[in-house]
């Protein structure tokens, strides 16, 4: 249906030239009107969704096919980009725990004794810090330091002609450029979202410790660890890498997946972070109902 | 003479070509053009003719609208990954180069050997700095493409194509905006590869180029084809492209220009 109204609206637009269906769906003349405005919306949001769908699978198809294709290419790549979403940014994760530290998790321990619920610290701490605020932090984080130069990176390489470039010497294109971001993003947050975990816990804990709250490292870190289930780390791990993969595909379908000029680039950045974020959430809201069922 | 050596490499029957960037839009109809290996072509023709379409058409990276287009006697309709040995046979120059930002010009010239072969990078110094050498690009080897003018980087691009050793050389307008010294250099180059470089193997490279201005590639050698109001027209050898009396010939050698600006 979509596909039917984009080619109705490319009849009447002047340029016909250069446009994809979501290009159609932005710029086609329509009379003002709430309903109209809103069946834009709808149509940008239903092609956005089916346009991020066919590059997911497709990125996981190329994953799958050519695991053993030019390692000796790809797997440095893959190495730069976990340097660059990882280990790059463990220096900016380092600030953002002891802050998170600080600011949340020391006022929320000394709060917890001052009420007398001490024993729901474990609890707390882990749905609070390990199950929800670690990796949305550090998701967001990762989207606007390394999510955004993807987008400028691949945005200006597909301007510039450098994916045609690619085909003409054989070379895949989203096994050389997404592949390695893709799987440099997904281990790249996982990392570092233990990271800012087990930092902002300790820092935490160091924070209560300066306001005299009676409690001991031990028993501090027992009523964490014995709140902790295996599902929480299998959960952790499934979500932060679900992260990763789609703050990747996102960021590099926007730069890549459609024909872009040089102007184009900055606001397609803005556009794929707000998408990214949106992203984040529904699989964060995912995530959560997947708690409460289990 | 072998049956692989009576194949065209290059055989196109009733093609229409289709825009790159719109591929319900058709630049060029019922082209008829047959590239025998070892022959010279200059496809002439003037802005937005379909010149770098064919080419692009020719070197199997588009399929035809309609019609049959043959690399070595396999449709090019049918390449898919199987047949990218077959499809990297003809080695694609673009204008102005499209050489990748982020890596040094010797890394843009080993990449597609690294990818194809698997190779190290430590694999392939010796390869690519011998190419380097021969196209006088090894002073500028670590440098950015960005940080090297626009002469030079349209040479990395032509030891990019290079690099794979291909029997077919297609370039889009490779003389466009070249200095004096680099435009000799490429003429002469060009002929060197057609007539068989020893670096190559010592064979007869085809080499099919694009060009808006035609002035420069004045040879008995070399065939020449037309692309006009969505016709191709191949004129035959210099001498005929002289006796045509065509105004956008003439335009083309700068015999008589009625542009309006």
């Amino acid at each position: 249906m979509t596909s039917c109204y984009a080619a109705a609206v490319r009849g009447n637009l002047a340029k016909t030239f250069e446009l994809t269906n979501t290009q159609v769906f932005r710029r086609a003349p329509l009379p003002r009107s709430y309903t109209d405005f809103l069946g834009r919306k709808l149509f940008l949001f239903l092609l956005t969704m089916q346009g991020l769908g066919a590059f997911a699978l497709i990125t996981l198809g190329v994953i799958l096919r050519k695991s053993g294709v030019a390692e000796n290419v790809i797997r440095p790549r893959i190495r730069q980009e976990i340097v660059r979403a990882g280990v790059a940014l463990l220096p900016m994760f380092f600030f953002v725990a002891l802050a998170l530290g600080f600011l949340v998790i020391g006022q929320t321990v000394s709060a917890l004794v001052k009420v007398g619920a001490i024993s729901y610290l474990g609890s707390t701490m882990v749905i609070v810090v390990v199950r929800e605020l670690g990796p949305l932090l550090a998701v967001m984080l990762v989207l606007a330091r390394v999510g955004t130069a993807h987008v400028i990176e691949l945005g200006t390489a597909r301007a510039l002609g450098e994916v045609e470039a690619l085909e003409v010497l054989g070379i895949d294109p989203v096994h050389y450029l997404i592949v390695p971001r893709v799987i440099g993003m997904a281990l790249g947050i996982f990392s570092l979202t233990i990271y800012l975990i087990i930092g902002a816990l300790v820092s935490g804990y160091f924070f209560a410790f300066l306001q005299d709250v009676p409690m001991t490292p031990g028993d501090y870190f027992k009523q964490i660890t014995e709140s902790l289930s295996w599902l929480d780390f299998a959960l952790l791990a499934l979500k932060t890498i679900a992260f990763g993969f789609f703050i990747a595909i996102v960021t590099c379908y926007h730069g890549l997946a459609q024909p872009l000029r040089l102007e184009e680039v900055s606001r397609v950045a803005v556009r794929a972070v707000t998408q990214g974020v949106i992203v984040c959430v529904l699989i964060d809201a995912l995530f959560i109902v997947l708690y409460l069922l289990t | 003479m072998s049956e692989n050596q009576n194949i065209p490499a290059i055989e196109m029957r009733g093609v229409n070509v289709a825009a790159m960037r719109d591929a319900s839009f058709t630049v060029v109809e019922d082209v008829n053009w047959s590239v025998a290996s070892g022959e010279f072509w200059v496809i002439a023709g003037q802005e937005h003719s379909g010149k770098s379409d064919l080419l692009m058409l020719a070197a199997g990276l588009m399929s035809p609208a309609d019609g049959s287009c043959k690399l070595f006697g396999n449709d090019t309709k049918n390449f898919s990954e199987a047949e990218l040995a077959e499809r990297l046979r003809a080695g694609f120059v673009f204008q102005g180069g499209q050489l990748f930002n982020q890596l040094t010009i010797a890394e843009n010239v080993a990449l597609p050997l690294r990818y194809q072969k698997n190779l190290a990078e430590a694999d392939v110094v010796r390869p690519v700095e011998s190419l380097l050498e021969l196209l006088e690009l090894k002073p500028l080897a670590d440098v950015t493409p960005a940080n090297v003018a626009a002469n030079w980087r349209q040479r990395a691009a032509l030891a990019r194509a290079l690099i794979l050793k291909p029997e077919i050389l297609l370039l889009d307008n490779p003389l466009a905006g070249l200095g004096a010294r680099h435009l000799q250099w490429w003429l002469r180059f060009l002929d060197q590869l057609s007539h068989g470089h020893e670096q190559f193997g010592g064979q007869p490279m085809t080499v099919v180029v694009t060009a808006d201005d035609l002035r420069h590639w004045r040879n008995d050698r070399r065939k020449f084809a037309l692309l006009r109001d969505k016709r191709f027209t191949p004129l035959g050898l210099w001498n005929e492209v002289e006796a045509v009396n065509d105004p956008v010939v003439n335009e083309l050698l700068a015999v008589q220009i009625e542009a309006t600006i």
